[in-house]
């Protein structure tokens, strides 16, 4: 919001830059706009266009735990607010649809399906490059199981389960409790067609199938027509038992209460990142302590090798972890989760102070998944021909942190490597005092008036 | 909606005319109340001639229409009901002021932390409780009256104390950026801690070398005027304007106007005087050890190091986060001067955070280093020979034979942490580590505007981290100084000079020195640039003579007198 309002700042968002010419003092950066197909200068950001919109997708902002339009932003809060249409799943772009819903409900007219993308060439003294991070895929470690067993979710999915605005708000409830719940509409539906089915043998021969079927049981009466209504009854009676039988487990369904964290998953891994990933057990534990708070029955594990809690208040934080919301440190490197009845995973680890193979059952396992070089990194080290190092993140030497292989083109964050939000918040200020170091040297800057 | 009929708010020819705003925050606030139901409530009240509800207030979409509204409903008070002022005030404040509105005309109601979150399983309760604080905060905004932000001038130098990686980063990063820079050094010479450290982690590049060119580039410039063996003996003024004392080796005392100061005082390795058998001989720190390694060959071949010692303890609860750092590279460093030396590790937790310091990890362990993980009930023994250590991993005791004991001690704060604090009015936390603003948003920030905070006398940091944070300090103080003016808002306490009978209680109170006594005529006075507006002297004060803009007597009461209504 701050940087969205500031007098000085022109913000490019869904742009991605293209280009870097020139040197220190003298950038010449190519940036293309991508089309939104929504004029950013009319979209109010009310939102009627998304709810009318009647292509419902995927939601990436919540992880596809909720449902989003063709027509979205990427979450709330965002800055700018406007709207943008997804091409891949509106039905204006897509062969041989029509739509055009969304352009008639905007009452701003901001909805432009003929827009292009927009290149443009900004001039800079100086670049910051602040490209963050991506997750680890989970599904690569094949023997925890992410993907294959529901109940396995990975620490972010979990933050948006504990988000009141979240697609449970705020109630950790198992992807399969959630699943069955959702079902039922569906299954009742279905009840509701049998039923609808039955009262027409009913109507045509003026009986209730209730007194029907005694008497077909009975061999009283004989013919296709009622073999047919038979065989109805049976379907309903099946159908009408799951869904009572349905009904009864969700009413009788309550939130996970026994969780356990599994750390470094895609860290400190020689098959995938050796390094560690610095800010996931503040992440597990932060998250332990909420869960707890939610709910006061919950009992969570942290299953890692090493607990790093390293900064400023974290071991103290960690502490109280254990105390007031009595999280169980488990030193370990789990090896395999398997699953019990009802999807329950069982986590299986070497217990290092007891010294012997253990299993825990849990509700839920939450993964702590590794911080990688985003993609953007790689593309934007291409392109402006920057080091990276073995990791994959911009090269820095230790005693210029925030100097990339070229002059004049500074990092910070986890572009630099994987680190936490004081520390990204500080090397902010720092390349940013970098790039005013710099440049007022070179007479690009100057003290206001 | 505005054709309600509407009573005067004050004595005012002006017709008191609020817009009431209502913010749904997604679930946040509509999820465990009736919005709509508040919303229609607030019609009702007296003066307001608007009352609209969103699904985000704080969206562009929410503030063009508090802007829209203003100018259409021709409001001259907006109420917004939504989440905490401390997030979003002045985002409120500024789209009145841009408006067109005095931005002083915005009240703000808090109907999500204190109200929506707190009663998720009652939403009647909940809603009616949201309506009593609009109510509330309609009633007080029918007196709210006009401020002006208060304006006052700047200098365009900055002091930094301490001259370790921190400080030099922050002087050279100003200097650069063309400020002057008075940097206070307690010591004979620049560089701190890192003067006796041996070689860097992760590169393994020398210490010295590092520091040197550093020194001499605070040095070379002209801009930058270094005072060693100097320190700071008394601090006034406020941001823009602070005094600053320094004394120098020959008890000198000058004086010194600035508009920042960066503090950047580091902190020391613990002297574990009883822990350990700590003796200085064979059983050392690892300061002391890396003195050794940089004087020369080290002449012991049997080194265990043990970690955490003196810290993670009931004493010092925090974990020192460099020290794992050190030994991997100290250990490094010796198995590369002497493959066959035997160095083993006991530790509790390996704090080898992120990319570089993991891979020192991987690296040591290939070139032998060992490590080996010592529970915290049963920690090792130093004895006269042998290390005794319980090995919870194969449950049993070892006895390790040494020549050298390394103990990795903590970072410290300074002795005279605790005096700095009190001689600037910066907080310290619990282990007398500067406090910043804000743990996770404004970590080289103080709550007093105007003084920042870098390197270890915030928290341990590596060499690394110190300089990005003195870099860090440097672009936070230039926030400051790049500005032409200084604006502060006008919130602030006033002191009627016609009733203060010169207790001086208010002065007793006020924890930013913002108070002074006029001996002259008897009556205290309000620095307007230091208050903060926490109002404690306008609630101690005996006469009534303070009052906190925007929190009058007759504003606060008008809350209360509805409320119970």
């Amino acid at each position: 919001m701050d940087v969205g309002r500031h007098p000085n700042i022109r913000l490019l968002a869904y742009s991605e830059v293209e280009k870097v010419e020139g040197e220190l003092g003298d950038f010449k950066v190519t940036v293309r706009k991508k089309a939104r197909y929504v004029d950013e200068s009319k979209c109010t950001g009310c939102g009627a266009c998304a709810e009318k919109c009647p292509t419902a997708i995927s939601d990436e902002y919540n992880l596809g735990l909720a449902n989003a339009k063709a027509i979205y932003r990427y979450f709330a809060q965002g800055i700018p607010s406007t709207y943008t249409i997804n091409t891949n799943f509106c039905r204006n772009f897509q062969a041989g649809k029509k739509c055009g819903v969304c352009a008639k409900v905007c009452q701003a007219g901001a909805i432009d399906y003929k827009q292009q993308d927009q290149v443009l060439e900004v001039e800079a003294g100086a670049v910051i490059l602040a490209t963050g991070y991506e997750l680890f895929d989970a599904r690569r470690i094949p023997e925890y199981g992410y993907g294959r067993l529901p109940n396995v979710v990975t620490a972010l999915e979990f933050e948006r389960f504990l988000s009141a605005s979240g697609p449970t708000h705020g109630h950790v409830y198992r992807p399969t409790d959630l699943a069955l719940k959702e079902s039922l509409p569906e299954l009742e539906k279905s009840r509701q067609k049998a039923f609808k089915a039955l009262e027409k043998f009913e109507k045509q021969f003026e009986k209730t199938s209730d007194e029907f079927y005694p008497l077909y049981e009975a061999g009283e009466l004989k013919g296709e027509d009622y073999e047919k209504w038979a065989e109805q009854v049976r379907a309903f009676r099946d159908l009408d038992g799951e869904v009572q039988a349905r009904k009864e487990k969700v009413a009788s369904l309550e939130s996970a209460h026994r969780l356990a964290f599994i750390q470094c998953v895609g860290s400190r891994d020689i098959r995938f990142n050796r390094y560690c990933s610095g800010f996931c057990c503040m992440h597990a534990i932060k998250e332990a302590i909420i869960a707890r708070e939610h709910d006061p029955q919950a009992q969570v594990y942290i299953i890692g090798m090493d607990i790093r809690a390293v900064g400023k208040g974290f071991e103290e934080y960690r502490n109280r972890g254990a105390k007031e919301s009595h999280i169980e440190y488990v030193r370990s490197r789990v090896a395999e989760i398997t699953e019990d009845k009802d999807h329950s995973p069982v986590i299986w680890y070497e217990d290092t102070k007891e010294r012997v193979v253990k299993s825990l059952p849990v509700d839920l396992v939450i993964l702590s998944t590794a911080c990688e070089p985003s993609p953007a990194t790689r593309i934007l080290a291409d392109i402006i021909g920057l080091e990276v190092n073995d990791f994959g993140f911009y090269a820095t030497d230790p005693s210029q942190p925030l100097d990339t292989s070229r002059p004049g083109i500074f990092v910070c964050g986890c572009a630099q490597s994987p680190m936490d939000i004081p520390e990204s918040v500080a090397q902010a200020s720092s390349a940013a005092a970098r790039a005013a170091q710099v440049l007022s040297g070179s007479g690009t800057l100057r003290l206001a008036s | 909606m505005s054709g309600h009929a509407m009573k005067k708010g004050n004595a005012d020819a002006q017709e008191t005319r609020i817009g009431v705003f209502i913010c749904h925050c997604g679930s946040n606030i509509a999820g465990y109340l009736d919005c709509e139901a508040v919303t229609k409530y607030a019609t009702t009240l007296p003066g307001v001639v608007y009352a609209k509800n969103n699904l985000y207030t704080c969206s562009e979409a929410g503030i063009g229409e508090i802007k829209s509204a203003i100018a259409e409903h021709k409001l001259n008070r907006v109420v917004v009901a939504s989440c905490s002022p401390r997030t979003h005030m002045p985002l409120f404040k500024s789209a009145c002021g841009e408006a067109g509105l005095n931005p002083y005309l915005f009240e703000m109601v808090n109907i999500r932390d204190q109200c929506s979150w707190v009663h998720m399983q009652e939403r009647e309760e909940a809603t009616g409780k949201a309506m009593d604080l609009v109510r509330m905060g309609v009633a007080k905004a029918t007196f709210l009256e006009p401020q002006e932000d208060i304006e006052s001038s700047l200098v365009r130098r900055a002091v930094v104390i301490g001259g370790g990686m921190a400080g030099l980063s922050a002087a050279e990063a100003l200097g650069d950026m063309g400020m002057e820079v008075i940097l206070v050094e307690r010591e004979p010479r620049l560089g701190g801690l890192l003067r006796r450290i041996n070689r860097i982690a992760p590169r393994g590049g020398s210490a010295a070398e590092l520091i040197e060119e550093r020194i001499s580039r605070v040095q070379s410039r002209d801009n930058i005027k270094i005072c060693l063996e100097s320190e700071v003996t008394a601090v006034g003024g406020y941001i823009g304007n602070y005094e600053v004392t320094v004394r120098d080796r020959a008890g000198q005392e000058s004086q010194e106007t600035v508009g920042c100061i960066v503090v950047a005082t580091g902190g020391v390795p613990l002297v574990p005087e009883g822990l350990f058998g700590y003796n200085g001989r064979n059983v050392i720190t690892q300061i002391e050890l890396e003195e050794r390694l940089k004087s020369g060959p080290l002449d012991a071949t049997r080194v265990v190091m043990i970690q955490c010692a003196g810290a993670r303890s009931a004493e010092r609860p925090y974990c020192s986060r460099i020290c794992c750092l050190t030994a991997v590279k100290n250990a490094i460093y010796i198995k590369e001067q002497n493959p066959e030396a035997d160095v083993h590790i006991l530790y509790r937790d390996i704090q080898m955070y992120g990319a570089e310091n993991e891979r020192l990890l991987w690296e040591s362990r290939g070139m032998g280093v060992r490590y080996d993980v010592y529970n915290v009930e049963r920690p090792p023994v130093v004895k006269e020979d042998v290390v005794e250590f319980y090995q919870p991993l194969m449950g049993q005791v070892y006895d390790l034979p040494y020549d050298l004991v390394v103990l990795s001690t903590p970072v410290v704060a300074r002795e005279d942490a605790p005096a700095i604090s009190q001689l600037m009015r910066i907080p310290i936390d619990q282990n007398n580590f500067f406090l910043e603003a804000h743990a996770k948003l404004r970590p080289l920030d103080f709550a007093t505007d105007g003084i920042f905070l870098c390197g270890s006398a915030r928290y341990p940091a590596t060499v690394g981290e110190a300089r990005a944070q003195g870099l860090g300090a440097a672009s936070r103080a230039g926030t400051v100084l790049f500005k032409d003016k200084l604006v502060t808002s006008a919130l602030v306490a006033a002191i009627n000079p016609e009733t203060c009978v010169g207790c001086q209680g208010c002065l007793m109170v006020c924890p930013y020195g913002a108070i002074r006594f006029d001996t002259q005529r008897g009556v205290c006075e309000v620095n307007t640039i230091l208050c903060k507006g926490c109002g404690n002297c306008a609630s101690t004060c005996p006469s009534q003579s303070v009052v906190l803009k925007g929190f009058s007597p007759k504003q606060l009461l008008s809350q209360i007198r509805v409320m119970l209504s």
